[in-house]
């Protein structure tokens, strides 16, 4: 109550208040840091499309990259972002120096996030180790499961009444006849596979499905579920 | 330590723990059957002593009669006690260290301890479990029993002592009770197959369904000791294959009547 209305419980109005949220921002993922290239690019950029530059909210990408001798200027390129309809909000990634630069310069540094980015996966030198975690046991009824950061995988059938819950990929090698939700972070990427698809719910990223609404055709069979378009589709696993 | 045990009511955990431990005895097994059923007792019947009962499970815990003085000798088998339940209490009065300190005492003078489970997965149950070495989990071929046993198999990997202390996990056996071969060959029920692709575990015996079961237990007679039946020798191989021996499992596959016996009905 004191949270929603504070007008109500305190006669004199409070001047502010602090709450978290979340945003989705544009990611400005930098791969080199001449000013000189990325100003040309922009311009390209802006050209296509340019109603997406105004005055957009951006964070600044430094994954990989490490501080040049000479140093970064990272107030010249704000203004050179400013000037080309971007607003930047901080940045994220990059080496300690980077980031010390960039502090310097007023521009927050944010946590790295978890996700692989997409159509750039193919930059990245090494990827991180996923954090999987290997069942070696049935997943009984009433058991559940749940797997932070990474795959999990059942070496063994998951029972009705069970439920495994995974921020990455969920593999069942055996029976999937409980409940199976991967990336319950949001991660649209992510994907169940089983031997044999009896699942009560399969879930990826939220969107899900109940047993009555498995085909008939793909059941008792191996499965591989994935999102297309933001709808899930069920595949036979040996094709 | 061997538990019995199932998740529903009315699967035959009882009728099992009585049979169990009466063959375990039978063979020379210096055997005690507890009845962990506090509020609901039962198993003083099933085992035909329920007149003989004067302390039970509840005052040894409460230190107020010793062992010797609950413990109620079977007068038909030798080597085989039983401790009843309380009828007059209720679940909360099993403490995981009264249990344990009478486990230990029992197993100074007992080559087998049968715990009988009540049903649920409440304090009653769990505490029936939670010191096992083996578990008897009893099943009939119907969906909601094995979903139970389903999840008391769950609890048994990671609720029980075992579990928790990270030692060798209770080594699990299935009891398919009250199977009839005819209605599982033709669908009504679900087959051995069924249920042990579902849950995975080792198979020690098929009960069949019997008129037999229910006639001993009001008659108060483990259905084990009662010759010629066919749930009490089913019973047999199931305490015999307990203990290692290698026996092919009865009672599963549909029997030929032959042109009399469908006349006679003969079973």
């Amino acid at each position: 109550m004191l949270l929603r209305f504070p007008h109500q419980t305190n006669p004199e109005p409070l001047p502010f208040e602090l709450k978290g949220s979340l945003f989705t921002l544009t990611v400005l993922h930098l791969f080199q840091l001449d000013q000189t290239a990325i100003e040309r690019h922009l311009v390209d950029k802006t050209k296509q499309a340019p109603s997406f530059f105004n005055n957009t909210p951006v964070v600044i990408d430094l994954e990989g990259m490490t501080c040049p001798p000479e140093g970064v200027d990272f107030n010249g390129l704000y203004d050179l972002l400013r000037k080309h309809g971007m607003a930047p909000v901080g940045i994220r990634n990059g080496s300690p120096e980077l980031q010390a630069a960039a502090r310097l310069a007023g521009l927050p540094v944010l946590p790295e996030s978890r996700s692989t980015g997409g159509t750039r996966k193919f930059e990245r030198a090494d990827p991180a180790p996923a954090h999987s975690q290997i069942i070696g046991h049935p997943v009984r009824s009433g058991q559940q499961i749940y797997t932070p950061d990474g795959d999990v995988i059942i070496l063994g059938a998951v029972s009705a009444g069970a439920e495994v819950i995974a921020d990455g990929n969920i593999h069942v090698y055996g029976v999937l006849r409980g409940r199976a939700l991967a990336g319950v972070k949001g991660d649209i990427e992510t994907r169940i596979f089983c031997q044999s698809l009896e699942a009560e719910l399969i879930s990826i990223a939220g969107r899900y499905r109940v047993s009555e609404q498995i085909s008939p055709a793909d059941r008792g069979k191996p499965a591989h579920i994935r999102l297309v378009e933001d709808r899930l589709v069920i595949e036979p696993l040996n094709r | 330590m061997i538990v019995v045990t199932s998740g529903k009511g009315g699967v035959g955990k009882t009728t099992t723990s009585a049979s169990f431990a009466a063959g375990l005895a039978q063979r020379g097994y210096r055997t005690v059957v507890i009845d962990f059923d506090v509020g609901l007792r039962n198993l003083d019947l099933i085992m035909g002593c329920e007149r003989r009962v004067v302390y039970d499970f509840i005052n040894v815990i409460n230190n107020e009669a010793n062992l010797n003085q609950a413990l109620i000798r079977d007068k038909r088998v030798e080597n085989l006690y039983i401790l009843p339940a309380s009828q007059t209490r209720d679940k909360d009065a099993l403490t995981k260290d009264g249990v344990e300190r009478i486990l230990n005492e029992l197993r100074q003078n007992f080559e087998y301890i049968v715990c009988d489970s009540p049903a649920g997965i409440e304090r009653g149950a769990l505490m029936a479990l939670y010191f096992a070495d083996e578990a008897l989990v009893v099943t009939n071929p119907e969906v909601s029993s094995v979903r139970d046993s389903d999840r008391i198999l769950g609890i048994l990997s990671s609720r029980s002592r075992r579990a928790e202390q990270g030692e060798v996990s209770i080594k699990e056996h299935l009891v398919l009770a009250r199977y009839d071969a005819e209605r599982a060959h033709r669908g009504d029920m679900l087959t051995v197959d069924d249920v042990l692709e579902i849950l995975g575990i080792s198979l020690l015996g098929v009960i069949p369904e019997s008129s037999a079961v229910l006639q001993s237990s009001n008659a108060g007679v483990p259905v084990i000791l009662e010759e010629g039946s066919d749930a009490g020798a089913a019973y047999g191989d199931l305490v015999d294959r307990f203990l290692g021996k290698s026996l092919p499992h009865r009672f599963v596959t549909v029997q030929k009547k032959g042109l009399l016996k469908r006349l006679f009905g003969g079973n």
